[in-house]
């Protein structure tokens, strides 16, 4: 499709969220009590951001829940049963408000969920999806979208990207049949765009990803991984807010003869995550596992799913418990 | 038919062998005669098996795919789902998800010479491919097993072991370790990298097929070298902790290798390119 630049006005915005908000989920980013940034379904227009930087975690919630049932099951004996989970009821959501780094994850989710066999419950959730991206018009110290081939400004995963104009109003640019769809809800909102520049932070290239994949080829055995790990816990963090990391979990909950069996979000920080019945472990230490998440998502990745599996959103350095630098250590990959 | 890839099919139990005091045989029948069907396995691939209530484990259809009417999974209580699925009776309903992973390229094999060798437990994901073969065998030439156990109660298929002995066109050769024969023992005495090196098979248009405790494995390599096996004429597989079986839950690589998609069978020469991660 041919995508189009229109002006909406800053005004019209609140008419547009809530034309959407009439007929679907509408998740959106608010600042919570403690100034952390959270999406929220359906938040009054006054309480959206449009001015924060990154949220604490990401939104790959909405194609991948924390917890997806995938059966329901009833535990019988002999007349054991399965019971399908309804995707059919998976409703339609508009994310608003995501920055490029998070629109570009779901490509990289895809890469994942859809790579030789394709997962339903992935799939029906990103078909269901509408994403209206913001783009940055700053970035913090953490952000390193332009070291991984993104940008600021990138429209990778967006139906509509919406960047800001010095006048304070908004250019959308609407780029598929999904952001057309929820454009002509309110048609009369977009009017012609003026020549005017939108506001795009300046984040500056500290690693060239291209550069990290190749070192890492060779890189196994390298004294890095144990140096640049002592300091990790294990906590897993990282993968918890990272909008690529889509490591998981398989379990049963029963209650009486009745229950489900789900997935749940996992991470290759945690001991247990390889570990065998017999007790081996082929990663049972942690520099293992670090180098795990650094090879997974840069040299293993391109490899087998094309895709690289970082967006460089900065969200696992912001949150490390013991201030890992993801960035810090990408920049020094390049030189071992 | 399910767009689910996560929903099992339903089996029923149709028989239970015990093995040994901890390992047993399931037969098991799918409920659905349409799944029964449609359903169709390679030699050397491996399913997820569950209890539920108690979750999935993960081993292979150690069953011939040239027998249709049912699958076999030989197991050893270790774990919940292990100890759950030990605790289950005839008639009792299982899930199963699969068949998953790669196969042994027994087309490849056609008038070859086979060495099969095993040990302990690790007869099981070997035994598909060893019924499959030997239910075609008039393509291959000369098969040979050569399997191990800790003791002579650690054997597993002990009915099975018995009817590839007095057939002529198997040689099987069993043993224990020492200290592990029972008074009315037959077999060798002797680890198995040292049986292997006294039973000395030829390497000749011949295919070595490993499965074993990673410390047999380890002791075998050097002596099939030295009876001239080339590193890709040695198949052997690999196991790692699974939960998806199709390359998304991120737990079974080894290096950029999916143990389950690329797997569970590999040669030797794929095993030394990779790293020490399994």
């Amino acid at each position: 499709m041919e995508t189009t630049k229109k002006l909406i006005r800053k005004k019209s915005l609140e008419k547009l969220y809530a034309a959407l908000s009439m007929s679907r989920k509408v998740y959106a980013p608010v600042v919570a009590d403690d100034n952390r940034v959270e999406y929220k379904y359906n938040p009054e227009f006054s309480a959206i951001t449009f001015d924060h930087i990154q949220s604490t975690l990401s939104v790959k919630n909405l194609v991948f829940p924390k917890v997806e049932n995938l059966i329901y099951f009833t535990n019988h004996k002999t007349e054991s049963s399965v019971t399908e989970v309804d995707v059919s009821r998976i409703p339609e959501v508009v994310l608003w408000g995501a920055h490029p780094c998070d629109a570009a994850a779901y490509d990289v989710l895809r890469s994942i969920f859809c790579w030789d066999t394709k997962d339903q419950f992935f799939s029906k959730r990103l078909e269901k999806l509408t994403v209206i991206g913001l783009a940055c018009h700053q970035s913090d110290d953490y952000c390193f979208c332009t070291s991984v081939g993104l940008a600021p400004d990138s429209a990778k995963g967006s139906d509509i990207l919406l960047s800001r104009l010095k006048s304070g109003d908004y250019q959308a640019e609407i780029l598929t049949e999904k952001g057309n769809a929820v454009a002509g809800l309110s048609p009369g909102l977009f009017e012609a765009m003026p020549d005017e520049g939108v506001l795009t932070a300046d984040v500056k290239a500290r690693f060239d990803y291209r550069e990290v994949t190749k070192k890492l080829t060779g890189a196994f055995k390298h004294p890095f991984w144990v140096a640049n790990s002592l300091r990790c816990i294990g906590c897993g963090a990282c993968a918890y807010v990272c909008p690529t990391c889509a490591c998981f979990d398989i379990q049963d909950e029963t209650r009486g003869l009745n229950g489900r069996r789900y997935r749940s979000w996992d991470s290759c920080g945690f001991g247990l995550f390889t570990l065998h019945t017999s007790g081996h472990n082929p990663r049972e230490v942690q520099s293992q596992r670090w180098r795990q998440r650094i090879m997974h998502k840069f040299s293993y990745m391109p490899d087998r799913n094309e895709s690289l599996g970082c967006v460089g959103c900065g969200r696992c350095s912001r949150g490390c418990p013991v201030d890992m630098n993801i960035a810090e250590q990408l920049t020094a990959l390049q030189t071992i | 038919m399910s767009d689910n890839i996560y929903k099992p099919y339903l089996m029923e139990i149709e028989n239970i062998i015990e093995e040994t005091s901890d390992v047993k045989t399931f037969r098991l029948k799918f409920k659905n005669t349409d799944e029964a069907g449609r359903f169709a396995f390679k030699a050397g691939q491996f399913g997820e098996y569950s209890v539920f209530g108690e979750g999935e484990s993960t081993f292979c259809i150690a069953s011939a795919p040239t027998r249709k009417e049912y699958i076999e999974c030989t197991f050893r209580k270790a774990g919940r789902v292990t100890n759950a699925l030990a605790k289950l009776e005839i008639g009792d309903t299982v899930g199963f998800r699969g068949p998953y992973g790669n196969t042994f390229p027994i087309d490849e094999w056609e008038g070859k010479n086979l060495l099969y060798i095993a040990g302990g437990i690790a007869l099981p994901p070997m035994r598909c491919v060893i019924w499959n073969t030997l239910d075609l065998r008039d393509r291959y030439n000369d098969i040979t097993i050569i399997y191990g156990a800790r003791t002579v109660g650690d054997l597993v298929y002990k009915h099975e072991l018995k009817d590839w002995e007095e057939r002529p066109d198997v040689k099987l050769i069993t043993t224990v370790d020492p200290g592990g024969q029972t008074p009315d023992w037959k077999g060798e005495i002797g680890f198995v990298p040292t049986v292997l090196e006294k039973v000395a098979p030829s390497s000749a248009n011949a295919i070595a097929i490993l499965c074993g405790p990673p410390i047999m494995i380890k002791f075998t390599m050097p002596v099939l070298k030295k009876l001239g096996f080339q590193d890709k004429d040695i198949f052997t597989t690999l196991e790692n902790r699974m939960k998806c079986g199709f390359g998304k839950c991120g737990r079974c690589n080894v290096g950029k290798v999916f143990v389950c998609k690329d797997g569970p069978v590999f040669t030797y020469e794929q095993i030394v390119a990779m790293p020490e991660e399994y």
